[in-house]
């Protein structure tokens, strides 16, 4: 890029991060450090049944074990951070007036505000129509918009600690189910300290009648954020659920280790949305930031299910994540779509992992990372074809953006085929923003901005037209701005 | 005063001089043609009109409307009214064209101080204008030249300029890879946005362009330097004899002959990399 360019580019860099501020409200937070007896007072703090207790023990215990061993740290992943000091942070955080809010007039002032500014408005009036919200701010959710309409269509959408005390036994039967508290260091720990989060259940037949929304917000200082998401699909229903992330400018890193599971059932579909826009960091130092390390899974239990992940990850200082599907129905189809943009100091290794074990199922993968400054951006992802899934499909597909010199773009797809009757496509190709794309669209009248965001648009098509109405608006908006602080 | 106005311009890239002592004026209703060898700096001064970056002024001046072009970003060039037609259209994969075209010309209309343009009287203006030019208008709602044949690149660069209504049009060797069918399309695209305030240059490196666009002017470059201006008939003069009579023919001062066809010779290499 030329020098004008750059220096046009370099001086946007300085942008803010515009979700930097926080709320000044008071919360109960319990001392940072981790030990069994953290985890029974999280448990005591949210009243929670003898079973969920154990179920969390359990889970700590394992965690406890992984970290006694050497080299327990997932450190495989194309990222440079330092790990975590688990004992150094703080696992509860609740705005301190009450824990949970039985109707929306309980709601603090201060934390409907917070949510307005946001852009989520929680009062149904104004809130979007056919968005139904579910607001968690630090640890607790703050409110669910909609739940009288959605009980008509028998529509359960609520915060994960309501579920556990209103709806115990679709809990216990599903949680655990897709993501095993053994899966990894970060699920071993989310499931031992896991505060709060939504739970999603559409009963057989239904087709939820809105969208459903969940928006994070981590306020308290050193916090870490542990939702957990479950959402059952009953045969032949069908759900649309979109989360959204926010938190403020710190100096120090904010870990965001949650888990979500899905559960879809013969024809049912569920389709997962997110825009992830938690703190990246100094975009010059790369201090501060959010860590997300997320593990994301769901299962298509019955035939013809179809289960489908969208992403726009804009946000966090490191990013991995790799939201999957395992495809056990026959006929079921898993679909991944994903843009990922770091510029700054950001660092995403990010993916998926399509399982196939049911027999014709389908699955596609499209993933466009796109790199600026001296971020770095990765794509990895398994396709797994099981020997019994006849005539399984992949399609994959990773496309990198560069946008300047320092910056870089990897891909690693990894293909396991046990069935001779797969077939599966990767297609991979790199580009970067050029110098002639930028002089045609100055010729045409069209400033930096303008240009750059005309091109990175262009090459998230595919992606954003996935996203459901109400979020491509937003995730259009969120690129817009992210351009804004790109560096060439 | 000239529409455009461009006195004793020097251009180097690196340590090449390309374009040395170039003087042209052109006005509104007028269309003049440039014509010259390879690395004669014809599609130099183009790209240098455009307002591309990596070329160094080192002499000279270029006024456009009055006010000093040089000092202009390309994007302002674009918005006051300077519009080029590229010799190799680039690709925006998916950006579509009406995307594309309608933060165009909003953006000229803008710096010009019109209403920006609604939908519908922007769907009326594609269809009439795409219409003229005869370009398919399945094309104008594709991403900006993707997969596009080189005959529909250089139509599709006619009909932005249908669009952006542009005072002064530079056409850069628009008619290069084109058969005869496709010459025609273009060249009556631009016939047909002749006007009495618009002026045109047309580099070209054939004569064969100007047997449907008739210039009011034709200029011999040669050398970085303009040899030769006359009417059209200069035009078929050039295509017979060549431009090797006009390098000595003192325009180059007196050091030509030897020395010139050397410089030339290093000359040519510069613009065709900038322009690959």
């Amino acid at each position: 890029m030329s020098t004008a360019e750059t220096e046009y580019l370099q001086a946007k860099a300085d942008q803010e991060y515009e979700h930097g501020w926080t709320t000044d409200i008071e919360s109960d937070t319990v001392e940072p450090g981790l030990d069994e007896e953290t985890v029974r007072l999280i448990s005591a703090k949210k009243d929670e049944p003898e079973w969920l207790l154990e179920w969390r023990l359990k889970a700590y215990r394992y965690f406890d074990r992984l970290t006694d061993e050497r080299d327990f740290y997932p450190d495989w992943a194309h990222l440079d951070y330092d790990e975590p000091d688990f004992q150094n942070m703080s696992y509860y955080s609740a705005p301190k007036e009450k824990a949970q809010y039985d109707s929306m007039d309980e709601v603090p002032q201060e934390l409907l505000d917070t949510f307005e500014r946001l852009g989520i408005p929680l009062e149904e009036q104004k809130a979007l129509t056919g968005v139904a919200v579910d607001a968690v701010m630090d640890s607790v959710s703050v409110a669910t918009t909609f739940q009288e309409k959605l009980e008509e269509a028998g529509v359960l959408f609520m915060s994960f600690g309501e579920a556990v005390q209103e709806h115990p036994d679709l809990v216990r039967e599903n949680m655990g189910s897709v993501v095993p508290y053994t899966d990894n260091l970060y699920a071993a720990l989310n499931s031992a300290v896991f505060s709060d989060g939504s739970f999603v259940y559409v009963p057989e037949g239904v087709t939820c009648p809105m969208e459903l929304s969940t928006y994070f917000r981590i306020n308290e200082q050193g916090t870490g954020q542990f939702e957990r998401t479950l959402i059952v699909a009953e045969e032949g229903s069908y759900v649309s659920y979109m989360e959204g992330c926010t938190a403020p400018m710190r100096k120090e890193n904010q870990l965001h280790a949650a888990v979500v599971e899905i559960i879809a059932e013969e024809d049912a579909e569920v389709k997962y949305s997110t825009i992830q826009n938690w703190y990246p960091g100094n975009p010059e130092t790369g201090e501060g930031g959010v860590f997300n390390l997320v593990t994301k899974r769901g299962i298509c239990k019955g035939d013809r299910a179809k289960i489908s992940w969208t992403q726009l990850e804009t946000g966090s200082a490191v990013t991995q994540k790799y939201p999957s599907v395992i495809l056990k129905g026959d006929d079921s189809v898993g679909e991944f779509y994903s843009v990922a943009f770091t510029k700054g100091h950001q660092q995403a290794d990010t993916g998926t992992k399509m399982t196939h074990i049911g027999e014709n199922t389908k699955s596609t993968i499209i993933s466009k990372g796109i790199s600026a400054g001296v971020a770095e951006n990765s794509y990895r992802g398994l396709v797994k074809i099981n020997e019994g899934a006849e005539n399984a499909r992949n399609f994959s597909q990773c496309d990198s953006l560069l946008i300047g010199e320092e910056c870089g773009a990897h891909t690693f797809p990894y293909i396991e085929v046990g069935n001779p009757s797969a077939k599966v496509e990767h297609e991979a190709t790199t580009s970067k923003v050029g110098e002639d794309q930028m002089f045609y669209c100055h010729q045409r009248g069209l400033g930096e901005e303008e240009a750059l965001k005309l091109i990175v648009n262009g090459f998230c098509k595919e992606i954003l037209a996935e996203l459901p109405m109400e979020f491509a608006v937003e995730a259009k908006e969120l690129l817009a701005i992210e351009l804004e602080g790109s560096v060439g | 005063m000239p529409l455009l106005e461009i006195e004793d311009l020097h251009i180097g890239i690196e340590d090449t001089e390309i374009l040395r002592g170039v003087d042209l004026n052109a006005d509104g209703g007028e269309v003049h043609a440039i014509m010259g060898p390879n690395g004669s700096g014809k599609s130099t001064l183009a790209k240098v009109l455009a307002g591309r970056e990596e070329y160094e002024v080192t002499q000279g001046s270029v006024h456009y409307d009055g006010e000093d072009l040089l000092e202009m970003e390309a994007e302002e060039r674009a918005q006051e009214g300077v519009f080029m037609a590229f010799q190799y259209p680039v690709e925006l994969p998916g950006v579509s064209q009406q995307n594309f075209l309608k933060e165009s010309v909003n953006a000229v209309r803008e710096a010009q101080g019109k209403e920006e343009l609604g939908a519908a009287d922007f769907i009326k203006m594609v269809r009439e204008k795409s219409d003229l030019v005869d370009l398919d208008e399945a094309l104008t709602k594709r991403s900006v030249n993707e997969g596009f044949s080189g005959g529909e690149k250089k139509r599709n660069e006619i009909f932005h300029l249908a669009m952006l209504e542009p005072r002064l049009a530079i056409l850069d060797e628009t008619d290069s890879g084109l058969d005869i069918d496709a010459l025609r399309i273009v060249a009556d695209g631009v016939n047909q946005l002749r006007d009495s305030d618009r002026a045109f240059v047309i580099i070209t490196h054939y004569q064969r362009l100007l047997n449907y666009i008739e210039p009011d002017y034709v200029h011999a470059m040669v050398d970085g330097q303009i040899a030769k201006t006359g009417d059209k008939s200069l035009a078929v003069e050039l295509e017979e004899r060549g431009y090797e009579w006009l390098s000595g023919d003192g325009v180059a001062e007196s050091k030509a002959s030897e020395g010139n066809a050397s410089e030339n010779g290093a000359a040519t290499e510069p613009e065709e990399a900038a322009v690959a």
